[in-house]
Parts: C-alpha cells; sequence; structure tokens
C-alpha cells in the first residue's frame, strides 16, 4: 500500500507563479454567458451549507469529545472498586492511573479541543464539560486516595509527627545503691 | 469479590511472614559472641596422674564447679549450681568422681570426671547449714568401697563413693559443733574430727571409719574462747588462735588428754601487731600466720615450742601442702615484687632449701595473688617439675609453669556488677595504600567466593571459607566508630573492682584497669564497686577529649561509709581521678544537663540526706542553680515502707567549694505495713528515646501517650506472701502495682491482683509497665501489661488546628497541671519463670518493641510488645486486625525461633542491658551473668539496610549483564533500522 502511494506522487515542480491556482483554470477567460456574479449566491448558500454541516459536525464531535472523560470515570470507578481498600501495588497503581489521567487530560484540553476551533462552533460548553468530567475523576481519584488513607485528612497523620511534649521537672533517685 | 478476597490473602500473608525472626544456622557468629566464664576460683583439684588430658577441677564463688583443660585454660565441662547452693568443697574420689558438697553440707553431688555428668546426688540431713567439711579418704585401694565421709552441723554422714548411699550416719548430739579438722593416720581406720563446741570448748572425736562408731571422745574448755579457727600442726597437735587472735593456742590430745599452751604471737614477732590469721593448711608440723604486713611460717616443735622458719613479706601467697611421698611435701610461695612475681617451691623436709625458684612478669593491672594450688609433673629425668594456679585480686585465673604464664582466663567477667557502653574513636583521614590494596584484593576475593556460594557453584571447602570471611570480619572488629553505630565499648564493672572494656565486635577485652581506689588499703579497708555511669560524652564541643565513665563505689557494707569516685578514659582505661569521698552515697542522679566540657552533672544524696553536685566547678554550679528549682528526687525505704519525695534547697549561703545542698522533704506515700510490703519499683531508662505522644488506633484515632521520664512503677505485695512461692495460701495472697509520679507523688494508678506474688520483675518504657509474677490461683507465672494515656490532651483532634499549628501538644508540660489519664491493662500467662526483663531501645525511638525475657534456663527471650497489648480482643475488627492487633488468647506464645540466643546459655543470667545502634531498626543486646553474651537484633527486621549476606557481587553483575544487554539489543536495532532505510 504504501509503495503505491509512495509511487503515486514522488516529487512535483511547479512552475507557475500562481501555483495556489494550480488545478483552476483561472488564465481561461469565461465562456460567454457565464456570469460569475449570478452564481455567486447559489454556490455560497451551497458552500455555507457545507460549513453549517462541518460546523454541526465538529460541535457533535466536540460534545462527543467533552463526553469521553465519563466513560472513562465508570472504568475507572469499576477499576476502583476492583482493587479494594487496602494498600499494595494495584490499588496504589490504578488509583495513581486514576489521578494522572484527568490531571495530563486537563493540561491538553486546548489540543484536545484544537480540530474543533470554529468560529462558529462554541467550544467553551464541551470544553467546561470535558473539564468538569476531568475534575470529577480526579476527585474519584482523591477520594480514592483517601479510602486507601494515604491524604493527611485526620489528626492522627498530623499529631505522629509531633515530638513528645518537653517536662519540665525533673526527678531521679530511687532505692539506695547498693 | 474473588479477586479482593485473593489479593487481601495475600496481603495477609505478606505481614503474618514478618513476625518470625529466627537465624540460620549459618548466621550464627555473625554478629553475636558468646564467651564462657566460671568466676574465682575457691578450690582446684588437679588430675594429671594418668596420661592423657590433663585437667584442673575448680569450684568458684559464682556456685560453677567446671573441669579446665591445664594445657590451654579451656572448660571441658562446667555445671552452675543455683544462686543459693554455694559450694563448700570439692574433691576427687575413685579417681573418676568429682565430688561436690554444697548448701552448707546438705548436698553431696558425685560427677563423671570425663564428661561431667552427674553421677549420684545424695541430701544430707543437716540440721542448721553450718560450716561443713568433706572428708575423703586419701588411699585409695582399687575394689574396696570407699567411704566419704561429710562432717557437718552436729552430725557425720559416711556415703558411698560408687553410688552415693549413705552407708551410716552419726549424730554427734552436740549443738553448735563445728568440726574444724578433719585427718586420718595413714593406713589406720580412726578418723580424728577435731572441733570446737560454742567458743571455748575444744573438743576431739576419734570415729571408726567402718562403722561411724565413736570409740573415743574428749572434751576440755579454755577459757579465753577460740575464734574459730584451727589448723593442724602434726597427728597429735592443733594450733589455733585465741578470741582476741593475738594468742595462738597449742591443743595436743594425744590418747584423749588435751592440754592448752597459750603462746603470744608477739612473743615470737616482735614487729607482730593487730590481728593474726591462720592460713589454712596441711603439712607436717609447719604453720602459716598471716599477720597484717607478712605471712609468717612456724615449725611446731614440741606442744609449746614454736619457732619461725621464714617471714615472707606481703604481698605474697602460700599454697597448700603437695604430698610427693609419704614423707615429703612440698609447697609454692608466690611474693610480688612489683611487677615480677618470684615463685618459690619448697620441701617441709628441708625448708631452708628451695627446690624452684623462677620469677614471673606479671600484668601490673591483675592484682596481688590471693590464692595459689600447686600441683607436679614428672621431669624426663625423673624429678619433679611444679606448676601452679593462681588466683588473682581481680580473679583472674593463670597457670604458671618453667617460669611463664602458659595461659590465663578474665574470670573476674563472671561477676559483673555494672556495664555501660561508650563510642569508638572516630576514623581518621589517611589511610595507607597498601591497606586499601590488601583490602580490595580481599573485597573482591571475598564476593566471588560469595558468588560462587549464591550461585551454589562453590565447593564445600569454598563455603568453609566463605564461612570464615563471615565471621573474621575485618569491618566489625575495627577499633573504629562505624556508620551503623555497630561497634561499640561495652564498659563492665566487676565485683573485683576491675573495669574493662569490651569490643562489640567480638568480645575481645580492649583495655582492663584494676581501679586503687577499689582495692584494699588502709583508707579503705572492705571496699566494694557499685554503679558505674557515663561521666562525659562529647558530642559538639571538646571533640577533642575521649569519652569517661564515672566508677562509683563504696569503702564498706554500711550505707554511710564513704564512697568512692573514679573516673576511667573510656578509650584507653586510663584513670583521669579517683577519690574517696567525704561523704557517704546512697543515691545518685545522673541530670540531663552538661557543663561547658560536656560533662554530666550528678547529684550524690549522702546518708543525711544532703546533696552534692558533681562536678564540683563553678560552671556546674551555675548550670545547676538554673535548673534546681525544677529537680526533685525520692527515696524508697523498702524496710520502713515509705516512699518519701524531696526536692533540694540552699540554706543560708551557699559554699561554692562543697555545693551541698539541703532537702526539703514535699511528699511521703506510705504503704500500710500490716497488709503491704514493698517488692520492687522500676522507672523508665533515663536515655530512652520516645519518637511519638501519639498511639494511632484504628480507625485513624489517635490515643495521647502519657510520656513522662518520672513515672515509678511499684509493686507490693502481702506481707505474708513476701516469702518464696507456695509459702501463702491464694487467699492471704495479694499484689498492688502502683503507678506514681515521682515529682508531685501523685499516684496515677494502682491496681490489685488477688491472690498473686512474687517474685516481681518489672519493666517500664514509653507509656507502659509489664510485669511479671505468679498467680496462686491458676498455679502460673502471669503478666500483666498497663498502659497509662492522658485524657487532657484528647480533644487534640481538629485537623485544621493540627494543620495550622494551632495545639498546646509541643508545650512543655509539668507535672503538677495534674493530667488526667487512663489506664489500660491486660494480663496474660506466661509458661516461663522469669530471671530478667529488659526492653529494646532504639536510637530514634521508631522501630516497635520488644521484650526480652531472661528466662530460668538462662536464656534471652525475645517477645514483640505487640502480644502484650491490653487492646487485643477475641474477635479483633477488620481494622483493628489492619494495624496489627492480635487476637486475644490466655497466655503469651513462647516461639522457639525467638530464643536471641538461639541454641547459647547465659549461664547464671543477672541482667539484659540494651544500647541503640545509630541504625534505627536495630538494638544491641548484652546480656551478663557466669557468661557474656552479644548479639544485635532488629525488633522489625532491618528494614532500613541491606542484610549482611546481600550479594553485592551479584547485583553488580547483574547490572553489568543488564548494560551488555542493553547495548547489544541498541545495536541491532540500529542495524535494523539502516537496512530499513535502505530498501
Amino acid at each position: 500500500m504504501e509503495k503505491g502511494k509512495g509511487l503515486a506522487r514522488r516529487w512535483a515542480v511547479e512552475f507557475a507563479e500562481n501555483s495556489s491556482y494550480s488545478s483552476s483554470t483561472s488564465d481561461v477567460p469565461d465562456p460567454i454567458g457565464f456570469n460569475r456574479s449570478a452564481s455567486d449566491p447559489d454556490d455560497a448558500n451551497a458552500s455555507r451549507q457545507k460549513k453549517d454541516a462541518e460546523s454541526a459536525w465538529k460541535s457533535q464531535k466536540a460534545w462527543e469529545v467533552a463526553q469521553a472523560p465519563f466513560k472513562n470515570l465508570l472504568m475507572m470507578g469499576f477499576m476502583m472498586w476492583m482493587a479494594g481498600s487496602t494498600v499494595h501495588l494495584f490499588s496504589i497503581g490504578i488509583t495513581f492511573s486514576a489521578l494522572w489521567q484527568p490531571i495530563s487530560a486537563l493540561q491538553g484540553v486546548g489540543k484536545v479541543f484544537e480540530p474543533y476551533k470554529d468560529s462558529k462552533v462554541d467550544i467553551l460548553a464541551p470544553k467546561l464539560l470535558f473539564i468538569a468530567l476531568n475534575l470529577a475523576a480526579l476527585a474519584l481519584g482523591v477520594w480514592k486516595l483517601n479510602t486507601l488513607g494515604l491524604l493527611p485528612s485526620h489528626a492522627s497523620d498530623w499529631v505522629s509527627s509531633l515530638p513528645p511534649a518537653p517536662e519540665v521537672e525533673y526527678s531521679g533517685g530511687g532505692l539506695p545503691i547498693h | 469479590m474473588a479477586i479482593r478476597a485473593c489479593l487481601g490473602l495475600m496481603i495477609l500473608l505478606v505481614f503474618s511472614s514478618t513476625i518470625s525472626t529466627a537465624l540460620f544456622e549459618d548466621q550464627v557468629g555473625l554478629a553475636d559472641w558468646h564467651q564462657k566464664y566460671i568466676g574465682k576460683v575457691k578450690h582446684a583439684i588437679f588430675h594429671t596422674q594418668k596420661t592423657g588430658r590433663k585437667r584442673v577441677v575448680v569450684s568458684t564463688e559464682e556456685n560453677v564447679v567446671a573441669s579446665l583443660d591445664l594445657r590451654t585454660g579451656d572448660i571441658f565441662w562446667r555445671h552452675v549450681l543455683g544462686k543459693i547452693d554455694r559450694i563448700d568443697q570439692v574433691d576427687i574420689t575413685l579417681g573418676k568422681y568429682v565430688v561436690t558438697l554444697s548448701s552448707g553440707g546438705s548436698i553431696l553431688r558425685a560427677w563423671n570426671l570425663p564428661d561431667g555428668q552427674m553421677i549420684w546426688e545424695s541430701i544430707l540431713q543437716v540440721s542448721a547449714p553450718s560450716k561443713s567439711l568433706l572428708h575423703v579418704p586419701a588411699n585409695m585401694n582399687v575394689g574396696k568401697d570407699n567411704l566419704i565421709l561429710v562432717f557437718g552441723g552436729s552430725s557425720i554422714h559416711a556415703l558411698s563413693s560408687t553410688d552415693g548411699q549413705i552407708v551410716w550416719r552419726k549424730e554427734l548430739s552436740t549443738n553448735s559443733l563445728e568440726i574444724q579438722q578433719v585427718f586420718q593416720p595413714h593406713d589406720s581406720d580412726i578418723i580424728y574430727a577435731l572441733g570446737f563446741i560454742g567458743s571455748s570448748e575444744f573438743v576431739a572425736y576419734y570415729v571408726n571409719y567402718k562403722t561411724g562408731e565413736v570409740l573415743q571422745q574428749s572434751k576440755a574448755s579454755f577459757k579465753s574462747g577460740f575464734c574459730g579457727e584451727a589448723s593442724l600442726a602434726s597427728d597429735d597437735v592443733v594450733v589455733a588462735l585465741d578470741a582476741s587472735r593475738t594468742y595462738l593456742v597449742s591443743i595436743s590430745f594425744r590418747n584423749g588428754v588435751i592440754n592448752f599452751q597459750q603462746i603470744y604471737i608477739r612473743d615470737l614477732i616482735p614487729e607482730f601487731s593487730g590481728k593474726a590469721t591462720l592460713l589454712p593448711s596441711k603439712y607436717n608440723g609447719i604453720l602459716a600466720v598471716d599477720i597484717a604486713s607478712s605471712i609468717v611460717l612456724l615449725r611446731v616443735k614440741g606442744v609449746n615450742e614454736l619457732e619461725i622458719i621464714e617471714k615472707i613479706n606481703y604481698p605474697s601467697a602460700i599454697s597448700d601442702a603437695l604430698p610427693l611421698s609419704k614423707e615429703q611435701q612440698a609447697f609454692a610461695i608466690l611474693q610480688h615484687d612489683e611487677s615480677r612475681i618470684h615463685f618459690k617451691v619448697k620441701f617441709d623436709t628441708d625448708l631452708t632449701n628451695e627446690v624452684l625458684k623462677e620469677t614471673i612478669q606479671m600484668d601490673g593491672q591483675r592484682g596481688n595473688i590471693e590464692k595459689v594450688f600447686i600441683n607436679n609433673y614428672m621431669r624426663t629425668d625423673r624429678t619433679h617439675g611444679f606448676r601452679v594456679l593462681v588466683v588473682m585480686e581481680d580473679h583472674s585465673l593463670l597457670l604458671v609453669q618453667q617460669g611463664e604464664i602458659v595461659w590465663s582466663r578474665e574470670d573476674g567477667l563472671a561477676s559483673i556488677v555494672d556495664s555501660t557502653t561508650s563510642e569508638l574513636p572516630v576514623e581518621k583521614e589517611g589511610v595507607s595504600v597498601a591497606e586499601v590494596e590488601h583490602s580490595l584484593f580481599e573485597w573482591l576475593k571475598g564476593h566471588f567466593l560469595k558468588l560462587k556460594g549464591t550461585l551454589m557453584l562453590a565447593s564445600p571447602d569454598e563455603v568453609a571459607a566463605i564461612q570464615a570471611i563471615r565471621l573474621k570480619s575485618f569491618e566489625k572488629n575495627k577499633m573504629t566508630r562505624d556508620h551503623n553505630g555497630f561497634r561499640k565499648l561495652i564498659i563492665v564493672l566487676t565485683r573485683a573492682g576491675k573495669v574493662l572494656a569490651l569490643h562489640t565486635g567480638d568480645g575481645r577485652v580492649v583495655w582492663s584497669v584494676l581501679l586503687p581506689v577499689l582495692r584494699k588499703s588502709e583508707t579503705c579497708g572492705n571496699p566494694f564497686a557499685l554503679n558505674v555511669y557515663q561521666w562525659q560524652v562529647p558530642h559538639h564541643h571538646a571533640m577533642h577529649e575521649n569519652p569517661s565513665v564515672l566508677v562509683v563505689g563504696r569503702c564498706g557494707h554500711n550505707f554511710d561509709a564513704p564512697g568512692i569516685f573514679s573516673i576511667v578514659d573510656a578509650y584507653n582505661g586510663k584513670v583521669h581521678n579517683s577519690l574517696v569521698l567525704e561523704h557517704s552515697v546512697r543515691h545518685i542522679m545522673p541530670l540531663p544537663l552538661t557543663d561547658s566540657t560536656e560533662q554530666n552533672l550528678h547529684i550524690v544524696i549522702d546518708d543525711n540526706l544532703h546533696a552534692h553536685l558533681y562536678p564540683k566547678t563553678s560552671d556546674s554550679v551555675k548550670i545547676f542553680l538554673d535548673e534546681m528549682p525544677n529537680i526533685y528526687w525520692y527515696s524508697v525505704e523498702v524496710g520502713k515502707n515509705i516512699i518519701k519525695g524531696y526536692s533540694l534547697e540552699i540554706k543560708g549561703e551557699l559554699d561554692m567549694a562543697e555545693n551541698v545542698f539541703q532537702p526539703k522533704e514535699l511528699w511521703s506515700i506510705v504503704f500500710p505495713s500490716e497488709s503491704e510490703t514493698i517488692a520492687l519499683t522500676a522507672t523508665r531508662k533515663m536515655n530512652e528515646i520516645v519518637h511519638t505522644q501519639a498511639k494511632i488506633v484504628a480507625d485513624q484515632d489517635v490515643m495521647y501517650k502519657y510520656i513522662s521520664t518520672n513515672i515509678l512503677f511499684v509493686a507490693t505485695v502481702a506481707p505474708k506472701a513476701s516469702g518464696e512461692i507456695g509459702s501463702a495460701t491464694p487467699e492471704e495472697a495479694w499484689l498492688y502495682a502502683y503507678l506514681i509520679d515521682t515529682v508531685s507523688g501523685r499516684i496515677l494508678h494502682r491496681v490489685s491482683h488477688q491472690g498473686a506474688q512474687g517474685p516481681i520483675h518489672a519493666v517500664v518504657s514509653e507509656n507502659w509497665v509489664v510485669y511479671h509474677y505468679f498467680n496462686l490461683r491458676a498455679h502460673r507465672h502471669e503478666m500483666s501489661v498497663i498502659e497509662i494515656y492522658d485524657q487532657s490532651r484528647e480533644d487534640n483532634k481538629d485537623v485544621w488546628k493540627l494543620v495550622l499549628g494551632k495545639h498546646n501538644l509541643t508545650a512543655p508540660i509539668s507535672s503538677y497541671s495534674k493530667p488526667e489519664v487512663t489506664v489500660k491493662s491486660q494480663s496474660y500467662f506466661f509458661t516461663h519463670s522469669v530471671k530478667s526483663l529488659a526492653v529494646t531501645v532504639t536510637a530514634k525511638g521508631i522501630t516497635s518493641k520488644q521484650l526480652l525475657i531472661g528466662t530460668i534456663g538462662d536464656q534471652v527471650l525475645a517477645l514483640d510488645k505487640r502480644f502484650l497489648d491490653p487492646r487485643r480482643s477475641v474477635n479483633p475488627t477488620q481494622s483493628e486486625k489492619e494495624e496489627g492487633i492480635i487476637p486475644l488468647t490466655d497466655s503469651l506464645p513462647i516461639v522457639p525461633q525467638s530464643y536471641v540466643t538461639h541454641a547459647l546459655q547465659v549461664e547464671g543470667l543477672r541482667g539484659i542491658v540494651t544500647t541503640p545502634a545509630k541504625l534505627e531498626s536495630t538494638t544491641l543486646v548484652f546480656s551478663y551473668g557466669v557468661d557474656l553474651f552479644f548479639t544485635r537484633i532488629a525488633p522489625s527486621r532491618t528494614y532500613d539496610s541491606l542484610t549482611e549476606d546481600f550479594s553485592y557481587a551479584l547485583l553488580l553483575l547483574t547490572i553489568v549483564a543488564l548494560v551488555a544487554a542493553l547495548l547489544v539489543t541498541w545495536a541491532l536495532s540500529e542495524k535494523k533500522e539502516l537496512r530499513e532505510k535502505w530498501r
């Protein structure tokens, strides 16, 4: 397959100046009776329709992308339930992946919606949904972390590092030494 | 769900496998050492007649009977009799049994000479334990059943030496009879028994050896009385000392007629003054008298005629007579001359000439000669050669032969009084290159061997070589501080007043010093060693100075006798300073204060309850005066059943030269003497470090420990039940346990155990105390635990306050704030009776604790503190299980693998000392008794270091292999990619 593709067009040199219109016939005058301006509205309509369809498709796609973390969320939840609440390799791995995935997704939120960026498409709402879902996933991860007891959310987590209180008095003595 | 269950099971397995901390066979001796001792020798019997292994049988003051190899001094066999089973005499009978008489003449045992197995034991009925004598007839007629005679109290027992049966028994029907001398004239069936009745009557019995019939009995009284010492001069003359010890009384008892003849010692020896002592000896017609300055040998010429033969100046010692033939005896005289010892042997037939005269160089740290035992051997030219066994002042035992010390045993270490530890010097820069190269080569070789062993390629010889390398590791015996803190000096004080430093690597003696102030002198007649404390531990300042220890002693056994201080350098044993104090020593309190040269401040309380501050410098006084209002002390008076608490005060002007402070009584706790007597007190170790004040219980809850160094645990028992187990019924026995704050005198907790009695052992650590006693109702030993928690801090549970630091948990606390406490306790049965209790300590106090129990079998058992958790319940909840709470059982398990001493025994175990290593997981354990044993243990395993047998070579090999694989695969992939591109 690849070879064929390669063979199709190994290289090309365009000597024409306005190479951008290479395929069009702009140099050739319009045939008689052809009014370029007359055909304009119809053409514009078609292109608008096409653009509308594209933007609709884009926004639909954006919504799809925005909803994608939801599935992920469900799967993560299932995995977490499977892992149980004791600290060991699996549960820690799952929890950290559950934390890492939303964070990395949030970092790349612009990139994810790049292809659907359009002046006509409102990608803010899907973006927000995407962010919200990822935050929910993050929250789930944090919650999991807490159930594993890895978050310093109890008094015990803060107290155990405190040194014992020093004593004011000192007392010695006892039985007479013998 | 099944996966969860499976995982849960896996985790459980992982956790449960961490409990056992047993040792593999090849790990024995890597971190531990064991030394066998016998103690100060009292009697020695040589057994050298037969060809084969020559040996000497000794009995000691530690109640040990042992057979030593005469060539090397090694122990062939040894038996440690109980603490109360004092050995009176030892002898050899029939040429194959060792006979020991012990417990005041009431137990006679025979041991097989070659291997030390007990042959028979006889319990003799003795009216009252008194001085007893063992008489084993010398004429060994083979085939004839020899009788062993035991004279004790007022009776004579004759026992068959083959099976220990009592053949006859004779009651001499007189009270307070003390037999002094027993002898049997050659080839006769009559035994002469001479003794004193009371203090003034002399008595002579003639007893038939075969039947026990008293053939003749004669008595006579002497008006000025006897002091109780007598020496047999010949077959019919005994010389005794009178009550004032200034007259010699020669007693002739020929044919039942007793004549006294009094001789004033000063008439014989003009320079005599003071009191004389008769040296026990059995010579023909010769008498040895010890007068204060010298030993005088006297010849008994007739009943009333004594003649001085020789005067041997002190310090010197003289041996018993050694019969060479029927008419000839030899004896040895050893005399000190500074660092040399003159060794002379004389025959009693010719006292003017010496048979043998040798000079031996002697180590100055052994003190004077105390006892000498002589033995002879045949030289190749058929003349007599002599060897002597010498007991020195520091209780060491030496064999001297041909002008040389053949072997020596440091048997003072069998009677350790107290011990402490010291760091070793820091390693200096600039190690020589040759040494490094050598050790590098050795290192490589060792690791290559180890690798072979790991890969199971090593031959048996190489396996042995690996084991030898591991045991004789150069690392562990170095004389410098190590990174892990395993190498230290154990500084021990023995009863003889000798201080020795033992290396923790292999237990060798690094230095030893016999303290001059703890030796008998004119100023201090009867000194004895008490304790040893850390005097100077340089940390930050004064780094150029060596650490030193303070040795405390006392002149005499009364509490008002003056105290003795001696400061000894911990690196080299040099005595910096030693003095006899002007006051007595009743208590010593090492304060948690140091002066500018990092000397620890000590308060010494004398018998008048005055406090003296040491070191006596103005600097230390200044530091002390700042802290004085917060320093308290207490005194436990067992006889009066009172505990009193005091503070210190200055009455009038403080004398800067003397630094004497007066006591001010603050509180007292009086126990009702009709129902309670103090049986035991225990406190926390001063140097124990606690990591945290909180105990995290199930579900992340917090309990605050009541951590105070001023907790005193006191156990009292009913006066009726203060005796041995079984002396009281369960109804009249009870035990009270108290926890007392020693600053304010407040009783924090009190608990009673009905039907319980001593002996009690206890150990206090952090916020808990564990004590061991006997439960009369259950007929079993019990161990109880009390944990004490601070209720007043309980409300510090708000996370945000803790995060922001708005709490008072680290604010200094005072005992006078009277915090409310709660207590949790629990009791468990324990199979063993206990000799000693201790607990592990670690550098930071993070590692979980283990109790170290000195069992009745003289072993040290490690028991996890988790077994003695008062929160154990029958069905712990899931979260409690996760916390590590073990389900409740009624008795504590004894896991055979958790014996710290593995297969060894620390005979006569008296103490267990724990010291933290620098490595948090590890504790150094030193246990002493007659034997010494040292090891290091990791209660939670060595989680912070690789194990000793970790194969670095294998790791290195793995890394190299991985790197090689990486390079190869990289090259291959590069090649492949290139090929791909050219296609």
